[in-house]
């Protein structure tokens, strides 16, 4: 497998504070990447330097082999590097083909006649989200009536159509119940299948355990334990998340706590 | 097609729900009601006639033809407050380069509506660059131009109007163009009437069907999502901006040809009227929602509370609380019905 987009020994700070140290990453193509972490260990600052946000401090950004510097989301987004970000993804008010095509319209008649391809926009919309398994009641309908887990596979979808490369989706089942998520990952071995690579940013494990090919652990801003999914289990995932001996520790203070 | 399964359930969605989903339906029912009201309350016999539209249409034109350009403004979240007074200042821009200058109106009403264009941008651009509140930004604006008006007006005429503009060069081809009257049976309609229909109906395909139109619901929307989709955000309220100052020059030019002249004063206080419209007609105020035709409708409903409130032999002073009550109602209905209309799920 060849990498789609590679980080070799990244380092990113503000001032004296050093977010990331020592970062690499690689992302197979057609592969489901997961990036664990709790919160606070730099998978915020990790999702940024991968989609443009941030410049790393030092090391180096490979897209399919070639070093790259994104000066906006917007490059590297004409690049192939889509984010769907937790909550701006969608435009609540506006309808679902509207929200699919929004900054990408397509437009019919020349000059000041040019309009909107509507009927073309909303067949399109249709179609993809039925490619993607996604049973659309109404392509007019605002895109806030929808659920939120329907509302990010709407925004995987979109994604996917415009040509992403990589798609990196930041938590995008942390605001969801268990079926929600389900759907949500569902759409993202979808994506997979149509030949994406996906980074999937969680702090959920077992949400990780059910797409991920391989899996990194952020923890201090350091990667602390990477694994191909043939040589890791889910129990080991968990444990090594919760920081094993910490979570030890933790479970005999709470347990004499309530003992007492 | 394979997804013709898939379809019927469009049909659930329901064609009342659909219709209800527009956003100028709560404006329509209330236009209907108020005719229905002043038709039956009318002691002249002269509401519903010919002359007595030619009447309300009058005053909703000047009110409509700027309140359309609040309402996209406002679809994409900001407002402008110094629409109204955008009016007199350019009326009285034209008014002044005729009186002083003896110059061509053509010539006049060109840098009336680049001055007006100007300040749309100006507006804009601080708005944009600042982000502080339009609300405030464009307050201060109002009362720039306000005290302008009156201050150069007294500078430079030595009173508080300017008058004799029908002597300028060119008056009569741009009196026809923006002031004439033509009759439908036995009544005389302003030629400002046309001028609203057709921009309301040019507003409504640009906000509907072309892409500047999807950047204005998106910009009101959500910006932030809007500019992570590569919307032009900052360029769509800039632009709006200045429409809305034209819009308002158009209103201005009207006056200023028809009066042949223009007090300081003229324009102040109007921009309520349109922001009234824009809400009547279901524009949302926090932005992402409304419709052209909506503020339209807005301005024809106050059209028919000036006319029907004197034909009622009701007391006038009463006109802006109706106004005031109208729009109350209007807001409530129009939030319950896109509450309803949402919960289609």
């Amino acid at each position: 497998m060849s990498n789609a987009l590679e980080l070799q020994d990244v380092e990113k700070s503000f001032g004296s504070v050093i977010a990331l140290q020592g970062v690499s990453v690689e992302v197979a193509t057609q592969s489901v990447t997961c990036i664990l972490g709790d919160n606070g260990a730099g998978k915020s600052t990790l999702i940024k330097i991968l989609s443009g946000v941030h410049k790393p401090s030092k090391g180096t950004y490979l897209l399919e082999g070639n070093p790259v510097t994104f000066e906006s989301p917007r490059t590297a987004l004409d690049n192939g590097i889509a984010t769907v970000f937790q909550d701006l993804a969608t435009i609540p008010l506006m309808s679902i083909w509207r929200n699919f095509f929004i900054g990408n319209e397509l437009r019919k008649g020349w000059g000041p006649l040019s309009r909107l391809d509507v009927k073309r926009m909303k067949e399109i919309t249709k179609d993809q989200l039925l490619e993607m398994g996604i049973d659309l009641r109404d392509p007019n309908q605002p895109i806030g009536t929808l659920s939120g887990g329907e509302r990010q596979a709407v925004a995987i979808a979109r994604a996917v159509y415009f040509g992403a490369k990589v798609l990196i989706l930041d938590e995008p089942t942390s605001a969801l119940g268990v079926r929600q998520s389900g759907i949500v990952l569902k759409y993202v071995l979808a994506a997979k299948e149509r030949g994406v690579a996906v980074i999937f940013i969680t702090h959920n494990p077992d949400h990780a355990m059910l797409v991920g090919d391989r899996f990194y652990l952020l923890n201090r801003g350091r990667l602390i334990h990477s694994w191909e999914r043939a040589n890791v289990s889910g129990d080991e995932l968990r444990k090594a998340m919760a920081g094993g001996k910490e979570l030890e520790a933790l479970t005999n203070e709470i347990e004499s706590t309530r003992n007492k | 097609m394979s997804n013709t399964t898939t379809d019927e359930r469009v049909k659930t969605a329901g064609l009342v729900t659909r219709i209800f989903r527009r956003p100028e339906v709560g404006a329509l029912l209330g236009a209907v009601a108020i005719f229905i009201l002043f038709t039956s309350t009318d002691t002249t016999g002269n509401f519903a006639n010919l002359s007595g539209i030619s009447g309300w249409t009058d005053i909703a034109a000047p009110i409509g033809i700027v309140a359309i350009a609040v309402s996209l403004l406002m679809i994409a979240g900001e407002f402008d407050l110094s629409s109204g007074v955008m009016v007199g200042t350019t009326g009285l821009i034209i008014g002044m380069l005729v009186q002083e200058l003896g110059m061509n109106i053509w010539l006049a009403i060109l840098i009336a509506l680049v001055f007006a264009a100007g300040i749309g941008f100006l507006n804009g651009y601080v708005v944009v660059k600042t982000k502080l509140p339009s609300f405030i930004v464009t307050l201060a604006t109002f009362f720039i131009l306000k005290g302008a008006n009156m201050a150069l007006t007294m500078m430079l005429t030595g009173a508080v109007r300017v008058t004799g503009t029908d002597k300028a060069p060119g008056f009569k081809d741009a009196f026809n163009i923006f002031a004439t009257r033509f009759q439908i049976g036995d009544a005389y309609f302003q030629i400002s009437v046309v001028w609203w229909i057709v921009l309301t109906i040019l507003a409504t395909w640009v906000l509907t069907r072309t892409r500047f139109g999807n950047w204005i619901f998106a910009s009101g929307g959500d910006a932030n999502a809007a500019r992570n989709a590569g919307v032009k955000v900052d360029r769509t309220k800039i632009t709006l901006f200045m429409l809305t100052s034209l819009a308002a020059a158009l209103v201005g030019i009207m006056f200023v040809l028809r009066l042949q002249g223009m007090q300081a004063g003229q324009g102040v206080g109007q921009e309520f009227y349109y922001i009234i419209a824009a809400a009547v007609g279901g524009t949302l105020l926090t932005g992402g929602a409304g419709s052209a035709i909506g503020a339209s409708i807005g301005a024809v409903i106050m059209g028919m509370a000036y006319i029907g409130i004197p034909f009622s032999l009701w007391n006038s002073d009463w006109t802006s609380t109706f106004l005031g009550l109208i729009l109350f109602s209007a807001v409530m209905i129009n939030t319950f019905i896109s509450r309803r209309a949402k919960g289609t799920k």
